[in-house]
């Protein structure tokens, strides 16, 4: 399991407009991508490859599934603000402002009153 | 020697600009009393007529991500740019550029360092949010020079609060013995209770709001022994998960020092509880 590569995926993707539109347009192309390109690049001189994902990890990723993804670890905040990019627009046209971030917390009411999963790295 | 003029702490909410700006038939029904509540508390500070602006923020992963990752960092540059492209995707946030004070940002790293606070730096800091909210709301102009410090609230493991109140009281010295007639303000900014990405988020209110009631008061009294009791990083997880941008409270209550606020304020809004706290100074920091 690598929660830092999973964050490194959030990260790198949500604060890049064309990265964002690959991935909510097309997320398993886009993730295999990522792996074989941009996951490894340190700088435009450097890479490493010591991080890799965990089929789970790439499956939740390819599935946008925010709820396996918070119950890995992954950094909520990371977590939230992609698929806000990605979902917040349709959700709310069809159901309202916020229609999108309460199903995020409804899906996740089977950790109210639990410690939830650590995001320490 | 400087003199600090005022000390603000608050929340931030990056919403705030959107929420008051959009058309007044599509804003939520408490912008108007938002707008004038921000009003006033920029007023608290626009009085002290302030040179130099410290402001102690925390980056949200924009520049800052866990390859490389600070607890504490002071920006010293002649200017910065602010705001990045999921902050304007997400929050209506637009561009700014600040204005820095290089000689007070090396004043305060060197002065910092001698108090055993080993700070990282950077000469190419891009300021987000944390920092921009309070710019949108207590002094819009942006017309003076800013020394920015980062603080660590996000990724654990993460300083103590008793650091954190530590590290207030070192830079509240680090202004004091600033040699310049400058006049500065020190702004901060965090969170009471806050949930982002887990099941409490975006309530009717913020997910404690028996914690919101008492950190307000704890913040009036300026009763840091009740808060450096009732406060740990457990007891901030339990309270929201992104909880631990009170820490910042503690900070900026340690510029101010243990005194009772000058000025206070909080609006119940949905999903948060914003406060808003002024101290003007009465004494020198031991």
């Amino acid at each position: 399991m690598s929660k830092y590569y999973v964050n490194k995926f959030l990260f790198t993707v949500d604060r890049d407009p064309q990265y964002l539109k690959r991935y909510a347009e097309d997320p398993r192309s886009f993730v295999a991508t990522w792996e074989q390109s941009i996951g490894p690049k340190l700088n435009d001189a450097e890479t490493s490859r010591v991080h890799t994902f965990t089929q789970a990890e790439r499956e939740a990723l390819i599935n946008h599934d925010y709820v396996a993804l918070f119950e890995m670890g992954a950094h909520f905040f990371l977590n939230l603000t992609i698929f806000i990019g990605i979902y917040d627009e349709p959700y709310m046209a069809k159901d309202g402002p916020l229609a999108f971030q309460k199903e995020f917390a409804r899906k996740l009411q089977h950790w109210k009153g639990r410690d939830y999963p650590s995001v320490e790295t | 020697m400087a003199e600090l003029v005022a000390t603000l702490a608050s929340t931030h909410h990056p919403f705030y600009l959107k929420a008051t700006t959009m058309p007044a038939e599509q804003q939520m029904p408490q912008a108007p009393e938002w707008k004038r509540k921000i009003e006033a508390y920029r007023e608290t500070l626009a009085r002290t007529r302030p040179d130099i602006l410290v402001m102690v923020g925390s980056d949200h992963f924009h520049q800052i991500f866990l390859d490389n990752c600070p607890q504490f960092l002071i920006g010293k540059s002649e200017a910065y740019d602010a705001t990045f492209y999921n902050e304007e995707r997400e929050f209506g946030i637009p561009k700014f550029l600040l204005k820095g004070d290089p000689d007070m940002s090396g004043f305060m790293h060197r002065h910092l360092m001698d108090q055993n606070f080993d700070f990282a730096f950077s000469n190419d800091l891009k300021i987000d949010h944390s920092i921009i909210c309070p710019i949108i709301t207590v002094r819009p102009t942006n017309d003076l020079p800013v020394v920015p410090i980062y603080t660590n609230i996000f990724a654990p493991p993460l300083q103590s609060p008793q650091r954190f109140y530590d590290l207030g009281r070192a830079i509240r010295k680090a202004i004091d013995d600033y040699p310049s007639d400058k006049r500065i303000a020190a702004i901060g900014t965090g969170h009471l209770s806050l949930e982002l990405g887990g099941p409490r988020q975006f309530m009717e209110t913020g997910p404690d709001p028996e914690f919101d009631r008492q950190a307000i008061e704890w913040l009036r009294q300026g009763d840091i022994d009740a808060i450096l009791h009732n406060v740990t990083h457990q007891s901030m997880a339990g309270s929201g998960n992104a909880t631990h941008g009170f820490l910042n409270f503690i900070l900026m209550l340690g510029v101010a020092g243990p005194e009772v606020a000058d000025y206070v304020d909080n609006l119940d809004l949905f999903h948060t509880m914003e406060a808003y706290f002024t101290w003007y100074p009465k004494e020198q920091a031991a």
